[in-house]
């Protein structure tokens, strides 16, 4: 806080001046401009494609700006590449530690500039002794020696962070460091950042996690759709702002109307049709569970890395689970089979439409019959008509732009590759639906239509769990919100309690402690929240 | 019918679109090119005699490479395939004296052991399929020469001999044997789920999985396959030798069945599998080097000729992924 020096250079060691990138026609940064203070903590926070990870890579060298300047220390610089930003001190820590695990610890620590002896060989003592020696520093005593796989995943972190910033380094980006840590490596990372701070390192921490942004950083600034929506003093800013400038809602903008996509009136005394009950994975689920009824649409709300897309990935069966039971119209789901989960009716549209939905090198044809062909083919034999049979409807109904069948889908709009997601589904009929950001990414004309379908197929009976990185959406498209945060849920608003606001401050609600179900979580669906068994 | 350019839209580079048309049809353009130039330069290419040879020599290649096409499809690779080979003719020579149908079906048999071992190292342990292979690529040949007793045997005996050397309506009853393979590969690939499901893992295996595809049953049913077609192509090799070989038989045609399909426009990267193409990428290979050496260029420089051709036809598929 006390970093206001007389001469306005100093004042920031890296901005972004009105910076703007676009991918083949689509905006990832518009106009952004982001200012780094020597000695502070910035967190930067944003739902998925708000444009963080563009920024980062812009302000590192990766991606070149399309508009707009990057300023280093008061001086307009062009990083060329991402060694170009790492010559000039500015270095990244990415989600994945990217060490050689089988190296040791001091030759990882040294990778690239190894002490060397007369004869130019590696002087493997005095690399070892330099090695502790930084080690040290960060309150970690390893034997330097042993290879690197052997350690834990923190410290295996706190090497990577050791190796970026052991050099005379200014800035150091860290992108969701705390995402694979155990609760005792996240206090020393946070000791870590801290010692960083005070060496007047300016640290860059995206993170999903509002206790950590609240803990540890000074400043935040929020993207939002490659906007720049926020950027203040953390102290300045309370919970539900923040989250409410996360999702993209001024918070007195959320008590207007709602005007809900979805309204429907589903029978409260009808049976649930699918039941998961205490999904657990360690780091990642914590109990949770969902219930959904016949044609009811129950959104699974709260920030990325809440858990939402895992637990639906988990009903799925394609997210490996500690414990847990789904059932589906009362009978026991084999777990960790997604061919399981679709013929008994359940099937999934992923979060990622790209490397999880489409096989870009196939046809709109085949994309769309693949998990419907053992029910359409006789002994294994399909025929190309057979397929066109149930293809072509499907392709007139969606409204699938593509010249023909055989047309390759990597060639087709978001909007439509997502539609083709979708028709492989319908053509199963399945009774449940998962749909995770099925609106991500496309343009507002295929979005209204996705909508208006998920309303229509739940007017049919069919039941829906819904993911958006949208509030909006989920607000307007569901029945019933199950509200999850850091892997549990803290919250369920069931249809009279289905809006914004408090689906906002069910997340922003502080504590990991917060349990069982929120105040306002009184619905029968909100009972069975933590009931052991 | 009218152009249904509707929502074809711009094509971003001339360049890929060049690269596009290689790896279609790059193959056919080469494999015409060379007998173009051998009708004209090589005395007695077109004799009926030769045109049979070349066709009877690329018979094993071609069996191996339409396996290969399909283990390619599913972005795997099978190294094992000539240790298949050797394997495959050493069970033959050991068993031919319970008459040749039983020794034929134990070396068929032999092939789909090792294929299974492959698939069930890669789908079921997560071994990548080059390392899978490469160890029963080494492991394969050990275990022929333990089998051969590490010796050459000549094998005698009228059907190897009939389905070595005969013709039907004269045409080799080896071609006879492939032309059949590449028929029923063909219709896998385009007439059954088990060849969607090929295509769909090679484009993209974890969507696969999440689409409810039975990734392990299908992989591990590709390297059976692909087993098989190796210990076929072994008892091809010798019937038409009247000799089983086991150091020898076999000997680096892995090389030669991958850079078939590669040529042949399958992509090393999965996905696709192209039949014809293949057979086309085995025969340009085989008159490559029948022709170098017509011309009496050493095999030295038909392996220089055969590196260069690879590297081409990856550079193409590579301008075109790029696109």
């Amino acid at each position: 806080m006390s970093e206001e020096k007389a001469d306005a250079p100093s004042a920031t060691v890296l901005e972004a001046e009105e910076v703007s990138k676009r991918f083949a026609g689509v905006v990832a940064l518009d106009g952004v401009s982001f200012a780094l203070r020597p000695g502070e903590v910035h967190a930067l926070v944003g739902e998925n494609g708000a444009g963080k990870s563009t920024l980062i890579k812009v302000l590192t060298g990766v991606y070149q700006p399309d508009h707009g300047r990057i300023l280093y220390r008061g001086d307009p610089v062009t990083f060329a590449r991402p060694l170009d930003a790492q010559a000039a001190g500015i270095s990244t820590i990415y989600q994945e530690v990217n060490l050689i695990p089988l190296l040791s610890v001091a030759r990882n620590l040294f990778l690239g500039r190894e002490p060397t002896n007369r004869l130019g060989l590696i002087d493997f003592r005095r690399m070892h002794r330099d090695a502790r020696a930084v080690l040290e520093r960060y309150g970690i005593s390893v034997d330097v020696g042993r290879p690197l796989r052997e350690l834990g995943l923190g410290v295996q972190q706190m090497v990577a962070i050791a190796r970026a910033v052991s050099a005379d380094h200014r800035v150091v980006f860290m992108d969701e460091p705390t995402s694979s840590l155990e609760p005792r490596e996240v206090k020393r990372l946070f000791d870590v950042v801290d010692l960083l701070r005070r060496d007047g390192v300016a640290v860059v921490y995206v993170s999903h996690r509002l206790e950590e942004v609240f803990r540890l950083c000074d400043r935040v600034t929020v993207l939002r759709d490659g906007r720049l929506v926020h950027t203040g003093a953390v102290a300045d800013i309370s919970r539900l702002e923040l989250v409410s400038r996360m999702l993209g809602r001024a918070v007195a903008d959320v008590a207007r109307a709602r005007t809900r996509f979805n309204d429907r009136h589903t029978d409260k005394r009808s049976q649930a049709i699918l039941r998961a009950t205490d999904l657990t994975r360690r780091h990642v689920l914590d109990h949770v569970s969902v219930e959904a009824r016949a044609g009811e649409v129950v959104g699974l709300a709260g920030l990325l890395g809440s858990g939402r897309s895992e637990t639906a990935k988990a009903i799925y069966g394609a997210q490996a689970l500690d414990g847990g039971t789904v059932e589906v119209q009362g009978s026991p789901l084999r777990l960790g089979s997604p061919r399981a989960a679709l013929s008994a009716g359940l099937a999934l549209i992923p979060e990622d439409r790209k490397a999880e939905g489409i096989i870009p090198s196939l046809s709109v044809r085949d994309n769309i019959v693949l998990a419907a062909l053992p029910a359409m083919s006789r002994l294994g034999f399909v025929s190309e008509r057979q397929q066109d049979a149930v293809v072509r409807p499907l392709i007139a109904r969606l409204r699938i732009k593509a010249s023909s069948p055989d047309q390759k889908v990597s060639e087709l709009s978001g909007g439509n590759q997502q539609k083709v997601l979708l028709a492989r589904v319908l053509c199963l009929e399945p009774r449940i639906l998962i749909l995770d950001d099925p609106t991500r990414g496309i343009d507002v004309g295929a979005k209204a239509e996705i909508q208006t379908l998920i309303s229509e197929l739940a007017d049919q009976g069919m039941s829906m769990l819904l993911i958006s990185s949208e509030l909006e959406e989920v607000v307007e498209g569901s029945d019933a919100i199950v509200v999850l945060r850091d892997g549990a849920v803290v919250g369920r608003l069931g249809p009279e309690e289905v809006n914004q606001e408090a689906v906002m401050s069910l997340i922003a609600s502080a504590g990991h402690q917060a349990e069982g179900p929120a105040p306002s979580g009184g619905t029968d669906a909100g009972a069975n929240t933590h009931d052991g068994d | 019918m009218t152009a249904t350019d509707l929502t074809a839209g711009r094509r971003p580079m001339a360049r890929a679109d060049v690269a596009d048309w290689l790896a279609e049809r790059g193959v056919y353009v080469g494999l015409l090119l060379l007998i173009a130039f051998n009708l004209a330069f090589t005395p007695r290419f077109a004799d009926a005699d030769n045109i049979r040879l070349q066709f009877v020599q690329v018979v094993p290649v071609a069996i191996i490479a339409l396996g290969m096409a399909l283990v390619i499809g599913t972005k795997g690779i099978d190294l094992s395939v000539g240790s298949v080979m050797a394997i495959s003719s050493a069970l033959l020579a050991l068993f031919l004296g319970y008459g040749p149908v039983v020794a034929i079906v134990i070396a068929l048999v032999g092939g789909a052991a090792v294929g299974l071992l492959n698939g069930v190292l890669i789908s079921y342990f997560g071994i990548q399929p080059i390392v899978a292979t490469l160890a029963l690529l080494v492991g394969g040949r050990g275990l022929a020469l333990v089998i051969a007793q590490g010796r050459l045997t000549e094998v005698f005996d009228p059907v190897l001999a009939t389905i070595g050397s005969d013709r039907l309506v004269g045409i080799p009853i080896v071609v006879l044997i492939a032309v059949g393979v590449a028929v029923v590969v063909a219709v896998l690939v385009t007439r059954t789920t088990f060849g969607r499901y090929v295509v769909a893992i090679g484009g993209n295996a974890d969507a696969s999985f999440l689409a409810g595809v039975p990734l392990r049953r299908t992989l591990l049913s590709v390297y059976v396959l692909s087993g098989v077609l190796a210990a076929l192509a072994g008892i091809v090799q010798t019937a038409r030798l009247s000799a089983s070989d086991p150091s020898f038989v076999g000997n680096l045609i892995e090389l030669s069945a991958i850079t078939a399909v590669v040529v042949g426009g399958t992509p090393l990267s999965g996905g696709r599998v192209r039949i014809l193409g293949t057979l086309a990428g085995a025969m340009l290979m085989q008159l490559i080097g029948a022709t170098l050496i017509s011309h009496n260029l050493p095999d030295s420089a038909t392996r220089m000729v055969q590196a260069a051709i690879i590297l081409g036809a990856v550079f193409i598929q590579r301008q075109r992924t790029q696109a």
